[in-house]
């Protein structure tokens, strides 16, 4: 197994006018090639940034952090990873397919490459036939699946999602959780994914990273023990639900709610 | 290579020092008949010691002026020698390279933003000032073309009584009462068709089109009807200011949400109420947006309007036979006056707007 | 329907209460003549069309005004002196060369702006400034000044007008360039995208809409600036030619078929504008 992610007392910290503001500090985590990883926390816990950090979108201050072996911004100009933001951040101009064309436009691929992944990568998301739609002729399931296909288009091997589902009701973020899990499953990725939500933190991942803020940290690190195949209903077996007990104790200890009265 | 110079900074650098290099070489056959340019010559070869040592940006800035001043004391009665135009370059560069490290320091929050985020346009201006009396003046431009800016200001000084008369029978008596009646009016018009969907939907396509329209023509007719004093001007002003305050209320009477309107609603509001406490401080920013368009079209009205017929005063007038005697600085005078007139109108404005929509975010954001 | 029959019924209005005006307006002058004439009690319906037929009226009847239009644009020779046609096509002339300018240069400083901090802070300011200067009264001495040094015709007009129309171009490229949010700028950036790719893909075309808006205000005041730029040539021609010795003459009736030229022009330039962004916008997917 070869560490796909890397960080080692990873710390960064936001100069602001009233002070400085500790977004990470003295974060260590590996992931392994072919992880599920989701980052759980309350906000101001420095999921988001870390997910930014791995992106180079953000400098770290301290620390070290690799990506496939090479530092982050060597990782982002050899374009190692897809992101997949809050918002699909489609452009309103293109269609769905000149959307997912535009990575690859940027990267230099040949029309005929590009018409190849086009169509492979809107099949892998279930958009097939919507290639010539705007994007506001679709759903908001719908928009944040074409972003996904957007981010798997070109031959990264990292996923970084940052809450791609928070803004979608519980029924299509059911059903597009699978429907990722499936896609996980079949095209061996590693993903990195941020979320708030439990059931679905544990639903998704092969590891939960636990994180609390004030200063952004990594309280726990849980690894799942469900298996890669998951239906739905797995939901409500014991297992799932003990994994999830410990997710919200994990949560509960590194929250000081006296902390938020002030 | 110095890192505190990015390659854009380091270009200019380079241009500035070899300018300097270049002209102290060619000024050698005639040295000491402009002492000063040539101080600055050597200073700017000099400058490129920066690729051995740190020079800091205030000395780019002390550089560009001490340059500029130079040149304008040793301008001659004719034409200027041809290197000096070297100089100008060279502190043309140093005031860019002062400009270019002055933002970068603010970018990196190295300097503050209040102060030094001033001073960079009040530098360019200045720059643009220089460039202006060095060009007039060292090439011999007619100065029926354009009068170098000393000879201006020196006309200011001179005719003080001529512009505050034109001052006070364009601006105070044709601008102030147009753009008063005409906003009003505007103001008045669109909180009445406001009530009438119908007058509404028929109001404003005809009130778009002639916001575009060159109202502005209607000017001769005023005169005719209105005769050559004051009033036609202000009447004029009136037709100019009317339509973009009555197109801009009108939108801003539909700025206030429907939340916010159900709300007025389930307090069983009347619609006075509705209108004062919701929807006219929501339409705030249209309103404003409509007042500071309308203080520079209300200047252009009235002393374009002068040009049709006058009594002998008034901005139009003094520019129009201005132009027709070839008394061009004095034209000028009269731009300088009617440019701070029209800043300072629109400022007060904008300060005005600033204290009332202090909630808007166009107002919170800072730097558009 | 319902969105023209509200326009309609204004447009009636204002008709009926021009007419009603003109005979308002002209009846002291018509007055005198009938008192001249020796003509007592003349009936209020043959007064009307009295008051609606005067050579120089006080204010013309818009059916003058439209018959003035028609004889000075159909009824002549395009080439001759007296033709709208003519004045209004040297108008036009002016007006689109400066538009271009105005565009061009609009476009470019914007692009200047959003590009590099140093030109941001130190012009915008000026810019935004230069717009409080009254710049159309400087207009006929500008173009009085580069007479003098030999340039002549149409350049000089559309140098006002270009420095009219750069305006609101500026202002709304700088807007509409700076229009792309965080999310998709960050988005380019884990592309490794150029900064040249960062233009053109989504800069320049988040920036259309914006271009169209300005580019409407842009070249209205530009017909203006052509306009009153002309008032200082009187040998040029144009229609700010035919407005000044209109007044001059007392001729009412010629003004404000010159006004309404200029106001037609208008109209046509804008809603060319406007089709070219709908075509623009329909190549785009802008929901319709």
């Amino acid at each position: 197994m070869t560490a796909v992610v890397s960080a080692e007392h990873l710390g960064l910290t936001f100069p602001t006018g009233d002070g400085d503001i500790v977004a990470l500090s003295d974060v260590n985590l590996t992931i392994e090639k072919g992880d599920f990883v989701s980052f759980i926390g309350p906000s101001g816990c420095g999921k988001t940034t870390f997910l930014r950090t791995i992106a180079d979108l953000e400098q770290p201050t301290s620390g070290t952090l690799t990506i496939n072996g090479m530092s982050a911004e060597q990782a982002r100009e050899a374009r190692a990873y897809g992101y997949v933001f809050q918002a699909p951040a489609l452009y309103p101009w293109r269609t769905i397919e000149k959307n997912v064309a535009l990575p690859l436009e940027i990267m230099g691929y040949s029309q005929a490459q590009q018409a190849e992944r086009i169509a492979r990568t809107l099949e892998l998301v279930n958009l097939s036939g919507f290639e010539k739609k705007y994007p506001w002729q679709l759903s908001g399931g719908m928009q944040q699946r074409a972003s996904i296909a957007r981010a798997l288009a070109f031959d990264a091997d990292l996923l970084l999602m940052d809450e791609p589902f928070g803004a979608l009701d519980e029924i299509v973020r059911d059903h597009l959780n699978s429907e990722l899990l499936k896609l996980w499953d079949r095209t061996q990725k590693t993903i990195c994914f941020v979320t708030h939500s439990i059931p679905e933190a544990v639903y998704l991942s092969t590891k939960i990273v636990v994180m609390s803020p004030r200063p952004g940290r990594v309280t726990d690190i849980i690894e799942s023990s469900l298996p890669r195949e998951r239906p739905l209903d797995i939901r409500e077996t014991p297992e799932f639900l003990e994994i999830a007990a410990r997710v919200r104790d994990g949560l509960r200890a590194g929250h000081s709610y006296d902390g938020d009265l002030v | 290579m110095r890192r505190d110079l990015s390659l854009f900074q380091l270009y200019l650098a380079l241009v500035a020092m070899g300018i300097g290099g270049v002209g102290l070489a060619l000024g050698l056959p005639t040295l000491g008949t402009a002492p000063a340019v040539e101080v600055f010559f050597a200073l700017a070869f000099l400058s490129g010691l920066r690729l051995v040592v740190r020079f800091s940006p205030w000395l780019d800035g002390a550089l560009a002026v001490f340059g500029a001043m130079a040149l304008i004391v040793s301008l001659p009665g004719g034409v200027m020698p041809a290197h000096h135009w070297l100089a100008l370059i060279a502190a043309w560069a140093f005031a860019w390279l002062f400009v270019e490290r002055l933002s970068a320091c603010i970018r990196a929050g190295i300097l503050p933003e209040t102060g030094v985020g001033l001073l960079i346009p009040i530098m360019f201006g200045l720059a643009l000032l220089v460039v202006w009396e060095v060009v007039t003046r060292g090439a011999n431009v007619p100065p029926v073309l354009l009068p170098p800016p000393s000879a201006i200001g020196m006309r200011l000084m001179a005719e003080t009584h001529i512009l505050w008369a034109d001052f006070v029978q364009t601006f105070i008596k044709s601008v102030l009462p147009g753009y008063a009646i005409g906003c009003l009016a505007g103001l008045a018009v669109a909180i009445l068709v406001d009530r009438s969907p119908f007058l509404k939907a028929g109001i404003m396509p005809i009130g778009n089109f002639m916001s575009a329209l060159p109202i502005i023509g209607i000017a001769p007719i005023m005169v005719m009807w209105f005769g050559f004093d004051w009033q036609s001007k202000a009447a004029v002003v009136v037709a100019m200011t009317f339509f973009p305050m009555l197109v801009n209320t009108v939108a801003g009477l539909n700025a206030a949400s429907s939340i916010e309107r159900d709300l007025m609603r389930t307090y069983a509001a009347s619609y006075w109420q509705t209108l004062m406490k919701l929807r006219l401080p929501a339409a705030g920013p249209f309103i404003f947006n409509a007042l500071k368009i309308n203080s520079t079209l209300a200047l252009i009205g009235a002393i374009v309007a002068e040009f049709f017929g006058t009594p002998v005063v008034g901005m139009g007038f003094r520019i129009s036979t201005g132009v027709g005697r070839l008394a061009i600085d004095l034209v000028w005078a009269e731009i300088a006056v009617a440019a701070v007139a029209g800043s300072a109108f629109y400022g007060v404005i904008a300060l005005i707007e600033k204290g009332v929509t202090f909630w808007h975010p166009s107002v919170r954001g800072g730097r558009a | 329907m319902t969105r023209i029959l509200p326009v309609l019924t204004i447009l009636l209005a204002i008709l009926v209460f021009w007419y009603a005006a003109a005979v308002w307006m002209n009846a002291p002058w018509q007055n005198t003549l009938n008192n001249r004439a020796g003509l007592e009690n003349v009936p209020f319906t043959s007064f009307a069309q009295q008051t609606w037929a005067q050579d120089k009226p006080v204010l013309p009847a818009p059916h003058q005004v439209v018959g003035e239009i028609w004889n000075a644009t159909m009824g002549l020779e395009f080439t001759s002196r007296r033709s709208l046609a003519y004045h209004g096509w040297i108008t036009l002339s002016a007006t689109l060369m400066g538009f271009a300018f105005g565009t061009a240069l609009g476009v470019g400083l914007a692009v200047a702006i959003i590009h590099n901090d140093a030109s941001d802070r130190s012009l915008m300011p000026w810019i935004i400034a230069s717009q409080t200067i009254p710049i159309l009264a400087v207009a006929p001495m500008v173009v009085v000044g580069l007479g003098a040094v030999g340039l002549t015709g149409l350049v000089p007009k559309a140098l006002i007008s270009m420095y009219l129309s750069f305006f609101p171009v500026v202002v709304g490229m700088v807007k509409g360039l700076r229009s792309p949010e965080n999310i998709q700028l960050d988005l380019m950036r884990t592309y490794d995208a150029s900064s040249w790719q960062v233009f053109w893909k989504l800069r320049w075309p988040a920036a259309m809409p914006f271009l169209f808006a300005s580019m409407k205000v842009g070249i209205a005041i530009s017909l203006i600036g052509a306009v009153v730029a002309e008032l200082s040539n009187a040998a040029g021609g144009g229609l700010g030619v035919r407005l000044l010795t209109g007044s001059y003459n007392g001729q009412t009736i010629q003004i404000w078929a010159a006004l309404f030229i200029a106001a037609g022009l208008a109209a046509v330039l804008v809603a060319i504008v406007g089709s070219a962004e709908r075509v623009v916008n329909r190549r785009m997917g802008v929901r319709a």
